[in-house]
């Protein structure tokens, strides 16, 4: 009888479709996003380049301070971006929330989308007791779903 | 003159992968004008067909959004250090309204 071998199980990087999420970041965008509710929230989480770990939730302003729109300050976006750099990181996930709308991107948040390899998490709070909570890939224009898998302490918020 | 272009992914394909290039020029024009000789097609994506900064893209000298230096008329000097990001920025409006808000 032959025996599998079992690859690394403690790593979830790399999985085609798939955004892993700790379940304590995910809490801290929800938290984020109701905060700013309203106005739509956004933001990144870092991870370590190529793991595809989202490991370090960084809450953005929206310079847009807006309903329907949002825009990091360039001036953070720069100081959060160096700071990626310096830590050999990169942003795993970006999110923005929809206020009344479904957590789907918008037109505007495809012709936006400039960073290929960063998963676009979308969060929509126009339920006021239930969060819709999507996962896109956008690139070139194409927008494509992915799951989102949503795990219980794999790093701490 | 020398001055050091840090280039973000999504315009690593004008650049044959790399992330810092090198270019010269003593405005931002200027710059861009060397960069897209050498590189081309980058200036069509760093400015609009009438001239102006694209609004999908953030450009710093140093530590300044271009933005506040006179746009593209930023006076450059040699050892500076221009990064290149892609805006973040969407929503739910509709891009026609966002557009007509941001002058895409």
């Amino acid at each position: 009888m032959g025996t599998a071998t079992v690859g690394v199980v403690n790593s979830h990087g790399n999985v085609n479709g798939v955004l892993t999420i700790d379940s304590a970041i995910v809490q801290a965008i929800v938290a984020h996003a109701r905060r700013d509710h309203p106005d739509e929230a956004c933001g990144v989480v870092a991870g370590p380049i190529g793991s595809d770990v989202p490991a370090r939730h960084i809450p953005m302003d929206n310079a847009a301070r807006s309903m329907t729109f949002y825009e990091f300050d360039s001036m953070e976006h720069l100081r959060v971006w160096r700071e990626m750099d310096d830590r050999d990181e990169e942003p795993v996930v970006i999110y923005h929330s929809h206020t009344a709308t479904e957590a789907f991107p918008s037109r505007t948040d495809i012709s936006f989308a400039g960073e290929p390899n960063a998963h676009y998490l979308l969060v929509s709070t126009r339920e006021p007791d239930s969060e819709e909570i999507r996962s896109f890939r956008i690139v070139d224009g194409v927008v494509t779903e992915e799951e989102v898998n949503i795990v219980d302490a794999t790093v701490k918020a | 003159m020398a001055i050091e272009v840090r280039v973000p992914t999504i315009l690593r394909s004008y650049t044959g992968g790399a992330k810092i290039v090198e270019g010269a020029g003593d405005t931002l024009t200027a710059l861009i004008d060397d960069l897209d000789a050498k590189h081309g097609g980058l200036k069509g994506r760093l400015i609009t067909p009438e001239g102006n900064l694209h609004r999908f893209v953030n450009i710093y000298v140093n530590d300044e959004d271009v933005r506040f230096l006179g746009a593209l008329d930023a006076k450059l000097n040699d050892g500076d250090s221009i990064t290149i990001l892609p805006a973040v920025a969407g929503g739910a409006l509709g891009f026609a309204a966002a557009a007509a808000l941001l002058g895409v």
